[in-house]
């Protein structure tokens, strides 16, 4: 009897911490923003109840475009990603000797300890037209005036998947560890090439570092802020610069909200998606325990 | 190794791997190389080797060291960084026993709860918070007029909002380690007739406290450069990556910039290298 008090005592002492972090820093901000969301403001200090901040995102294409515009580049930064990172984490895991294997490992994490700011501010110093590979290109002779890198689509999504291919490399390298150095060589024995080991072997037993990395990368592209608005300029449109806008120049809470509900509702929606159509679940892959 | 591919094969791909690696460099030790250029701009011809970005104490060179606004950034991140570590391995601990050593109905469902606020966008969490806050400390006013500052823009926000993810990362470290240890342990220790404090205190804790110590570390660093969740709670006490962000945007790049960039990835480098240390028989995950 005793003993099952203090087993349920202890629940409740350790369940508290969890649900309050939980409750009051992300579910009921979440609903608040919701709330704010759905309604109108029809005079000062007067409120209803409606639709209108997402029919207004609807009717102005501008807003749609951006946020589809966003959506399609981080797909287009996280597939860069995945094949950028695959080989990467089959040669830690798989290839590298047991040395250099761990060296390899901690080098890609190196830029995970440096800010965003830090690493968008070297890309700067590196592209822009005064940086340092316009004048290298200059005094090499093979250009005869500055060339402009930054502020096109082109370096904003190379800083951006330089900014996530971390979180692609380190899930894969997990999963490629874990896999069984003989199920490559018993694929071989029965005549498979490198493709085929690679496309019926190594892949699906891959699959769920895959998705997670994705996952994640695809999340943190369609959110990020800072790259997109140091390597892309004014124009580089993403939508949380759109956010930020409603939130801080145009004072309009109502529609910002609006906006980050439906940054998340789609990005959600496309995470699900993906894993509908990968065949996985959120229990095998970001949230495996 | 796995497969013996042949040498051709195996080269470019060395030369692939290669690349890739001086790729993640370039940008870090671009950023970084400045800050010893003699030079009023962050660019090429180099000027010859100086230490002015960091200690000079005279403008149009004034080094980090005495610039005003920088250096109170730099406090800043400190304190924030320190409290959200604190409270983040806190909460995380907790996480670790619930999640590890509990069982309760929708356990997987709570689960995954704990690991969203990892993907969900630092943008939305802050705007979420910064919503609630304000509409509560409003609604405070108007019916009770009460004024509660703490839950407008300003440090504690900050530290609320950096928390509320961080502990994510700091719940995974350390569940990862409870999970490795061995429960005979606790059971030896209570047949010798130990309280259940005691055993707690004297073998539970002592086995999690290097997962303890990296998750607090690895908490420091990522409140540190936080800057999209920041961006939207910081009130009059900006942290460092806020100052330097409003001077890059305002004064455009100067190598001051690069100077504190050297500061903060040393700095970083030497954290993480002393959160691996700590928590070396760990294996990767």
């Amino acid at each position: 009897m005793m003993q099952k008090d203090i087993k349920r005592l202890s629940l409740i002492l350790l369940f508290a911490p969890f649900a309050l972090w939980i409750f009051l820093l992300i579910v009921l901000p979440h609903l608040g923003m919701f709330y704010i969301s759905v309604r109108e403001k029809v005079g000062p200090r007067m409120y209803e109840f409606g639709l209108g901040n997402y029919i207004n995102f609807f009717a102005e294409p501008i807003y749609w475009n951006t946020l589809i515009r966003t959506g399609s580049m981080s797909l287009l930064v996280t597939a860069l990603a995945l094949l950028l990172g695959f080989p990467i984490a089959y040669y830690i895991a798989k290839i590298a000797g047991n040395r250099t294997r761990g060296a390899l490992f901690l080098m890609c994490l190196i830029p995970l300890w440096v800010s965003d700011l830090i690493r968008a501010f070297g890309w700067i110093l590196l592209l822009r037209e005064t940086g340092i590979i316009s004048s290298s290109l200059q005094w090499a002779g093979v250009i005869n005036t500055p060339i402009e890198f930054l502020y096109n689509d082109a370096a904003v999504i190379m800083g951006l998947v330089y900014t996530v291919i971390l979180f692609m490399i380190v899930p894969l390298v997990s999963t490629l560890d874990g896999m069984d150095n003989s199920m490559i060589e018993a694929g071989y024995n029965l005549g498979g090439n490198g493709p085929t080991v690679l496309r019926r072997i190594i892949i699906p037993y891959a699959m769920p570092g895959i998705v997670s990395g994705c996952i994640v990368v695809f999340m943190l592209t369609a959110g990020s802020y800072l790259t997109p608005i140091l390597l892309g300029g004014k124009n580089s449109s993403w939508f949380t610069e759109q956010i930020y806008d409603q939130f801080i120049t145009r004072y309009n809470w109502e529609s910002g909200a609006a906006f980050g509900f439906l940054l998340l509702a789609f990005t959600s929606l496309v995470v699900w998606g993906g894993l509908k159509l990968s065949g996985q679940t959120l229990n095998s892959t970001v949230a495996k325990s | 190794m796995a497969i013996k591919p042949n040498t051709a094969f195996l080269t470019s791909y060395r030369i692939y791997v290669a690349a890739f690696f001086v790729f993640l460099a370039a940008p870090l030790v671009a950023a970084g190389m400045f800050a010893f250029n003699d030079s009023l701009f962050p660019s090429l011809p180099w000027q010859g080797f100086t230490l002015d970005w960091f200690f000079n104490d005279t403008e149009p060179k004034l080094g980090m060291f005495h610039d005003r606004r920088l250096l109170r950034g730099l406090y800043y991140s400190f304190v924030i960084a320190s409290f959200v570590s604190l409270l983040s391995v806190f909460v995380g601990t907790c996480n670790a026993f619930l999640f590890v050593r509990c069982r309760f109905p929708a356990k997987d469902f709570f689960y995954i709860m704990m690991v969203l606020p990892l993907v969900i966008p630092g943008v939305i969490l802050g705007i979420s918070i910064l919503l609630l806050a304000s509409n509560i400390a409003n609604g405070a006013e108007e019916a009770l007029s009460l004024d509660l500052d703490f839950l407008r823009p300003g440090l504690i926000l900050v530290v609320l909002g950096q928390f509320s993810f961080i502990t994510t990362i700091t719940s995974l470290v350390i569940i990862a380690r409870l999970k490795k240890f061995d429960e005979s342990m606790e059971e030896a220790a209570f047949n010798l007739g130990a309280s259940r404090v005691r055993v707690l205190r004297t073998i539970t804790l002592p086995f999690l406290f290097p997962a303890m110590a990296a998750a607090g570390i690895v908490a420091f660093l990522v409140s540190f450069e936080n800057f999209n969740t920041t961006l939207f709670l910081v009130g009059s006490e900006a942290p460092l990556t806020i100052t330097m962000y409003d001077r890059m945007v305002k004064v455009g790049s100067t190598p001051v910039l690069n100077a504190v960039s050297f500061f903060l990835m040393v700095g970083s480098a030497l954290l993480a290298l002393i959160s691996i240390l700590v928590n070396r028989d760990k294996p990767q995950t």
